[in-house]
């Protein structure tokens, strides 16, 4: 007898075997029914219930994390539209305080302008002298009739050429007055001037201060709806957020271009400093940590002497240093990255004349004839590697800037990435859950499909015995039934 | 206060731990045993044996060792190392090293003699010496010659030896007259050396014929 038979009752007879089988697993399996159906549904509870709870706990998460960010997110923006109310009215306060210093000196100088003017407006107005009496004289001497007299004539004609010289000296006397009331009026143009000049100069500074208090107006507005903890003001910020958070990844990106050219330029000429057969780890040599080292002991650098200069502020401790000692920190890390800046000059040049002796070696190692020298061609990338050199530890230096707005901006794009994540865990476990449910359900329909002939006999006793009440078959669910 | 100063000595320590090779340096080097058979009319082709060790100075880096010996009637011998050295750290230090050791193993090759007898096998012993003192990561043994080993009658090499964790490379492998005559001479002999090489633990056996190709020295196959 094969394996394969084994388990037949009538080895002869497959068919009949497999028959008998079927049957007594039939009866076993109805006899089994009722704690079967339970065992199912007890593991479909289970099982639908943890994930259900799982995912409600999660979307709990979600919501007390959502919480969490906005506190967070709308506290950032606060301090940071206060930190920007703030120097607005210290832009005003500048404002205020140097034009109301200098406005007791306009005003007075204003006061004697005018004063000035109106003295010379009143010199203007004064009239030239009144033509004296003998005018009145001259007028009944020349209604005297001359009669053809030659004396009278001749008196009448000294008359006129005496009147008509002292008239001329009259009309002198008038035209010279004029002269020196235009002299005056011409005097005080420049004060006219003046004043216009100040005035405008007065408008000009009443704009700016208009403009800086709709500014600050603007930004009011704006700390108004963050402190009522709108929407709005949340959708805002985050937004925000997401912008400085993009724009920090591209030029910390960009940065970290700068800081590779740095380290192939030091790291070579590194090697001469440190050695080049140390290793620390199968394939990273001592000298290219040597050199990422000096590259992130400039950034450092960098990030101190933008935090000395308030720029940045990363680093409270930094920030609350008095005015002494926080000018001693700048200038200590300005001293550094100027020294870093030089020896990494230096290690460019080193590192030009390293190849270039590498260069010279190899091509005597071919038995080739060496290059030509290029002159001052050939000395362009030496000078090009010293610059760049000497300039990309002050260029490392502004990380600081983007990073401080990666890490301010990280928490807000990293807070709702994460409730994203839960929120879809949550869905998963829902899924899941129900999933775990309608299975267990399914079980159990394919469980009584098994057994289907023990089911019908039972049905058809229970219809003989009971009459009508027995025709309704026993559901399939009546004990424990999973709600959904 | 105490607690803080052990955060920081620990600090200091992992520093210093990190800098001082958590890797032994010398694992990562490479040392290169040359045996430049000066026997009989395979002298003639010391122009290619410079080539050969030229090409190796151009590839070899601070850090690594190059020794070059001769394979005469007994090569078993301290003596028949004509130059070695291992280049220094800093890369300028190696690049005047390479010089020297190039003028140094031109010099001889230029005066070089004929041997009587060639005794291949005693110079692998000797290299595999070389090898194992140098510590280093990668040892490769370079066999310039046609691999015709010829030994009087009172050397003695017929004995197991070893080559454990060595390559052992074979550059230049001319055909004799012999073996123009019947061409399983030469592929014989170049089985025989395969068996006895890998035989000895040689991490791997190979034959470079083609000097444009010398860049399979450093590469496993």
């Amino acid at each position: 007898m094969t394996d394969l038979q084994s388990w037949m009752i009538w080895p002869d007879n497959t068919a009949l075997s497999t028959l008998t089988l079927l049957l007594i697993a039939m009866i076993g399996l109805y006899a089994a029914r009722s704690p079967m159906h339970g065992l199912i549904r007890a593991i479909g509870h289970a099982l639908a219930g943890s994930l259900r709870l799982g995912a409600r706990w999660l979307v709990a998460s979600a919501v007390e994390m959502k919480e969490r960010n906005k506190a967070v997110l709308l506290a950032q923006g606060l301090k940071e539209v206060g930190q920007r109310i703030e120097r607005e009215f210290e832009r005003i306060g500048i404002l205020v305080t140097r034009d109301l210093q200098g406005y007791p000196v306009l005003q007075r100088k204003l006061r004697e302008e005018i004063t000035r003017i109106e003295e010379d407006y009143k010199k203007c107005g004064e009239v030239p002298p009144p033509p004296p009496d003998w005018v009145e004289a001259v007028a009944a001497v020349a209604q005297i009739k001359t009669g053809g007299g030659e004396v009278v004539q001749k008196i009448l004609d000294e008359i006129r050429q005496s009147v008509e010289r002292i008239h001329d000296k009259a009309i002198g006397e008038y035209r010279r007055a004029y002269e020196e009331r235009h002299d005056i009026l011409e005097g005080s143009l420049p004060f006219w001037r003046s004043i216009d000049k100040t005035l405008k100069h007065v408008d000009k500074k009443m704009t700016d201060l208009a403009e800086n208090a709709a500014t600050v107006d603007t930004q009011m507005k704006k700390y108004r709806q963050i402190a009522a903890k709108t929407d709005e003001a949340e959708a805002i910020l985050s937004n925000s957020a997401f912008t400085q958070f993009n724009i920090a990844v591209i030029v910390l990106t960009v940065a970290l271009g700068g800081a590779f050219v740095n380290f192939k330029l030091i790291a070579l000429p590194m090697s001469e400093m440190v050695g080049a057969g140390d290793y620390i780890t199968a394939s990273l040599r001592t000298s290219e940590v040597a050199a990422l080292v000096i590259i992130l002991v400039e950034a450092s650098m960098g990030l101190f002497l933008m935090e000395s200069l308030r720029i940045t502020h990363l680093f409270p401790r930094l920030s609350n240093l008095n005015d002494r000692m926080r000018r001693r920190m700048m200038w200590i890390s300005l001293v550094l990255l100027v020294t870093l800046a030089g020896v990494e000059a230096a290690l460019a040049l080193m590192r030009d004349m390293l190849i270039a002796d590498k260069q010279a070696l190899l091509q005597s190692l071919a038995a080739t004839r060496q290059a030509a020298s290029e002159g001052w061609i050939g000395r362009i990338p030496t000078a090009g590697q010293m610059l760049l050199g000497f300039i990309l530890p002050f260029a490392l230096a502004f990380v600081a800037v983007p990073l401080e707005s990666f890490i301010h901006s990280a928490r807000t794009v990293g807070g709702s990435l994460m409730i994203d994540l839960v929120r879809a865990l949550a869905f998963v476990l829902r899924v899941l859950g129900n999933l775990a449910r309608h299975t267990s359900r399914a079980l159990l329909h394919f469980y009584d499909l098994m057994i289907v002939l023990p089911l019908l006999v039972e049905h058809l006793v229970r219809t003989l015995r009971g009459g009508e009440a027995a025709m309704k078959p026993r559901p399939l669910d009546s004990p424990g039934e999973l709600k959904p | 206060m105490i607690k803080r100063k052990f955060l920081a000595a620990l600090m200091v320590i992992g520093l210093m731990g990190t800098v001082t090779g958590c890797v032994d340096s010398r694992s990562q080097t490479h040392a290169v045993y040359v045996l430049v058979d000066t026997s009989g009319t395979y002298a003639r082709e010391a122009g290619n044996a410079q080539r050969i060790i030229n090409y190796l100075l151009g590839t070899l880096q601070s850090g690594d060792s190059l020794a070059v010996a001769r394979v005469r009637s007994r090569s078993f011998s301290e003596k028949d190392i004509i130059a070695k050295v291992m280049f220094d750290s800093r890369p300028s230090q190696a690049n005047a090293q390479k010089r020297a050791f190039r003028d140094k193993v031109g010099a001889f090759l230029q005066t070089v003699q004929g041997s009587a007898y060639t005794d291949i096998t005693g110079g692998l012993i000797q290299g595999a010496e070389f090898l194992n003192e140098t510590g280093a990561g990668k040892r490769t043994i370079l066999i310039f010659s046609d691999m015709q080993e010829e030994l009087d009658k009172a050397t003695i090499r017929n004995f197991p030896i070893s080559l454990k964790n060595i390559r052992v490379i074979a550059v230049n492998v001319t055909k004799l007259n012999t073996d123009n005559i019947d061409p399983r001479r030469y592929l014989g002999r170049l089985e025989a050396w395969q068996k006895r090489i890998e035989g000895a633990g040689a991490s791997e056996w190979k034959v470079i014929n083609d000097l444009e190709r010398l860049d399979a020295i450093f590469t496993k196959s």
